[in-house]
C-alpha cells in the first residue's frame, strides 16, 4: 500500500465534519472522493497532508506516519493541488520551480532546473515557459499547478476538484494527465470531484461520503442508482456506453 | 516520480541573467548617485574629488586601525565629506533599504499590495514610542536651534521604547488579519485607525512637554536622514543588513505564500510561523529607523511597486531589487530636499510624502491586483 488512512476524524470547532474514514490505496490507482457540497470532501483531502490536523486516526504513506512528520517532509511525499491558486506575476517556469521548494537548500541546482523543464514538457507547457501566470487561462493555470505538485516528486497526489472551473476539452486534458502520471510513475492520486461521469471515466476507486462518513467505497460497481440517490438525494439511472458507466439524473415526474 | 530527461532551457537562463543585470544596474546607479549626492550642497565638490576623498578616507581609517599611533589628517573637503555628507547619504541609503525591504516583506506576508510600515500605522506607533521616551522618560532634548540638532541622551532607550510600540502595532495588525482576513480594505482601515490613535497619543504627550521636548518630538514626525551619527548609522546598518538577509533567505517561502496559503502549506511552508517572524523582523527594522530618523512615509510602499513594474513579483529578484530601489529613491529624495530650497534643508519625509501620496492613490485607483 502506498497510502493508508485509518479512522480519520476532524472537527470544525466542536462539530464533527468527518469521522471514521478508513481506506487504502495502491500505486497507480486513482481514487475519486464523491459526495454533495459541504459533506467534507475537501476537509478529508486536507487531512491527508496535515493542512488540517485530524482529531483522531492516522495517515500512513508507505508505512510512515504522516501526521507526526514536519511540513517539509510531508511536502516531499504528498503533492497538493488546491481548488484555486493565486496568480502572481511569476513566469510559468518559476511557478513550477516553486514545487522544488521542499528539496531546495539555499538555491536551485541544475537538477531542479532539469526536473522542472521535464515536467513542463510533460504538461505541454513548453511554449509558455516565460509567460507570466497572471496572464493565463484557467486551464493553463491548472496545468501549472499540477506541474508544480509533480516536481515535488510526491508519492501521493491530492487534487481538490481539479476540473471544477474548466471547459470540456481542458477537463479531459487535465484528467488524462493525472491518469498518465499515475500509470507511468509509482504514485497514487486522490481527487475530490463533482462530475460523476468524469470520475467514472478516470478513477479506479470511489468513496462516496454522506453525513461525514463513508457511505460506500470500492470499484466503479459501487456507483449504483440506489447509492447515488441515498448520497445526493437525486433519482438517477446508470447507463453503460462504450464500456463506461454514465449517471443520468431522472426528471422528478418520471421517477 | 522521475524526470530523467530534463534539459537546461536556454531562454529561461537568459531570463534569469536579465533579472540579475537589472539589480546589478541598480547597484551601479546607487553608487553613482552617492557620489553626486555628496558633491552637491552649499559647498559643491567635484565628483572626482568626492570619490578620492572616500577612497583615501577608507585607506586612512584602515591604516589607523592597523597602526594606532598615526593620526588622521583630513583636508576641509574630507571634513565635509566624512563628517557631514557621507553619514547623511549613507543614512538615506540604509533607511531606504530598510523601509523598502520591510514594505516588500509586509506586502507578501499579509498578501496585500498596500502593506508597508507607514500605511499599517507601524511608523507612527514608533514615533509615539519615541515621544513617550523623550517626554515621559526624559531621554531626549534639543540642544541648539539648528534644524538637525535633536540629540538623545540615551538613544538605546528611545529605540527600545519605539520598538515596543512598533511591535504592539504589529501585533494588532496580525490579530486583525487573523480575525477578519488580510483584505486590502481591512488592513488599510486598520492602519488608518492605528495611525490616528498613535498620532493623537503623540499630540496628547506634546501638550505636556516643555519647549525643548516639544521641539524634539515635532522633529520625530518629520523624518530626516541628517540626524544620524556614525554610531547610530552602524546600528541601523547592522539591523537592516541582518533583516534583508533574513528576508532574502525566506524568498522561496514568500513566493509560496504569494501562490496562496494552501499551496504554500502543501509545499512545506509553515505559513503562520513565517508570517509572524517576518512581521516581527519587519517591525524591528522599521522601529530602528523610525527611532533614529523619525517617520519617513511611503518609501516602503512605493519602492516595491516600482520594482514589481520593472522585474515582476518573483521574490528572488523583488527583495534585492526593492533594497536597491529603496536606497536609490531615498538618497535621490534627500539630495533634492537638500538643494531644492537652499540654503534651507527640508526633512526628506516631506519630499517622500509628495512622491508617495500620488503613487498610493494610483494604486487604489488601479485596483489591488498585484
Amino acid at each position: 500500500m502506498i497510502l493508508d488512512v485509518d479512522g480519520v476524524a476532524f472537527n470544525y470547532r466542536s462539530a464533527p465534519v468527518i469521522r471514521d474514514i478508513t481506506f487504502d490505496l495502491r500505486p497507480h490507482q486513482i481514487l475519486a472522493i464523491l459526495g454533495p457540497n459541504g459533506v467534507g470532501k475537501t476537509t478529508l483531502l486536507k487531512c491527508m497532508n496535515a493542512i488540517l490536523r485530524p482529531r483522531a486516526g492516522s495517515v500512513l504513506i508507505e508505512g510512515a506516519d504522516l501526521l507526526t512528520a514536519d511540513r517539509m517532509e510531508i511536502a516531499r511525499k504528498v503533492g497538493y493541488v488546491p481548488q484555486r491558486c493565486e496568480a502572481a506575476r511569476l513566469t510559468v517556469f518559476d511557478a513550477v520551480l516553486l514545487g522544488r521548494r521542499p528539496h531546495i537548500g539555499w538555491d536551485v541546482t541544475e537538477k531542479d532546473i532539469r526536473i522542472v523543464e521535464a515536467a513542463i514538457r510533460m504538461l505541454s507547457l513548453e511554449n509558455l515557459t516565460l509567460r507570466y501566470i497572471d496572464e493565463m487561462s484557467g486551464g493553463e493555470l491548472q496545468k501549472v499547478s499540477i506541474a508544480r505538485a509533480l516536481v515535488q516528486e510526491p508519492r501521493v497526489l491530492l487534487l481538490d476538484e481539479p476540473t471544477s472551473s474548466l471547459d470540456l476539452k481542458n477537463q479531459i486534458e487535465i484528467l488524462g494527465i493525472v491518469r498518465h502520471v499515475t500509470a507511468e510513475h509509482d504514485v497514487a492520486a486522490v481527487m475530490t470531484m463533482h462530475d460523476l461521469n468524469m470520475a467514472l471515466r478516470y478513477a479506479d476507486r470511489f468513496i462516496l461520503l454522506k453525513d461525514g462518513v463513508i457511505h460506500a467505497a470500492g470499484g466503479s460497481d459501487v456507483v449504483t442508482p440506489e447509492i447515488i440517490e441515498a448520497v445526493y438525494g437525486v433519482p438517477v439511472t446508470v447507463e453503460r456506453y462504450n464500456g463506461y458507466r454514465f449517471v443520468v439524473p431522472l426528471e422528478p415526474e418520471s421517477a | 516520480m522521475h524526470f530523467a530527461d530534463g534539459a537546461i532551457p536556454a531562454d529561461y537562463m537568459g531570463y534569469v541573467r536579465r533579472k540579475h543585470l537589472w539589480i546589478l544596474g541598480g547597484v551601479v546607479l546607487l553608487f553613482l548617485l552617492l557620489i553626486v549626492s555628496i558633491s552637491v550642497g552649499a559647498v559643491s565638490i567635484p565628483p572626482y574629488e568626492v570619490f578620492l576623498s572616500i577612497v583615501n578616507g577608507i585607506v586612512d581609517r584602515i591604516n589607523l586601525l592597523l597602526n594606532p599611533g598615526t593620526a588622521l589628517n583630513p583636508s576641509s573637503t574630507d571634513r565635509i565629506v566624512w563628517n557631514i555628507r557621507l553619514p547623511q547619504a549613507l543614512a538615506a541609503i540604509v533607511a531606504g533599504v530598510g523601509l523598502s525591504v520591510a514594505g516588500v516583506a509586509m506586502q507578501s506576508i499579509l498578501r496585500n499590495p498596500l502593506g508597508s510600515p507607514f500605511t499599517l500605522g507601524i511608523s507612527n506607533a514608533g514615533a509615539f514610542g519615541a515621544a513617550v521616551s523623550v517626554i515621559v522618560l526624559g531621554t531626549g532634548q534639543m540642544h541648539s536651534t539648528v534644524a538637525d540638532a535633536v540629540t538623545l541622551n540615551n538613544p538605546y532607550v528611545t529605540t527600545l521604547v519605539a520598538f515596543i510600540f512598533c511591535l504592539l502595532a504589529t501585533a494588532v495588525i496580525l490579530l486583525i488579519s487573523r480575525i477578519r482576513g488580510a483584505s486590502p480594505e481591512v488592513m488599510v482601515l486598520a492602519g488608518v485607525a492605528l495611525s490616528s490613535l498613535f498620532t493623537a497619543g503623540t499630540m496628547f504627550l506634546q501638550y505636556f512637554a516643555d519647549d525643548t521636548q516639544l521641539a524634539a518630538v515635532v522633529f520625530w514626525t518629520f523624518g530626516d536622514v541628517g540626524r544620524a551619527s556614525w554610531q547610530e548609522l552602524g546600528i541601523m546598518a547592522f539591523v537592516t543588513i541582518a533583516a534583508s538577509l533574513y528576508f532574502i533567505a525566506n524568498r522561496w517561502n514568500y513566493n509560496a505564500i504569494d501562490a496562496g496559503d494552501e499551496t504554500a502549506k502543501g509545499l512545506g511552508v509553515s505559513v503562520e510561523r513565517v508570517r509572524d517572524v517576518g512581521m516581527v523582523v519587519a517591525a524591528l527594522v522599521s522601529a530602528v529607523i523610525v527611532s533614529f530618523l523619525g517617520v519617513i512615509g511611503f518609501v516602503g510602499l512605493v519602492c516595491p511597486h516600482m520594482v514589481r513594474r520593472l522585474i515582476g513579483d518573483d521574490q528572488r529578484y523583488l527583495i534585492p531589487g526593492s533594497c536597491v530601489m529603496g536606497g536609490i529613491l531615498l538618497l535621490a529624495s534627500d539630495t533634492v530636499a537638500r538643494i531644492i530650497v537652499a540654503p534651507y534643508i527640508l526633512p526628506v519625509a516631506v519630499l517622500t510624502a509628495f512622491l508617495g501620496a500620488p503613487v498610493f492613490i494610483y494604486l487604489l485607483l488601479r485596483g489591488y491586483r498585484r
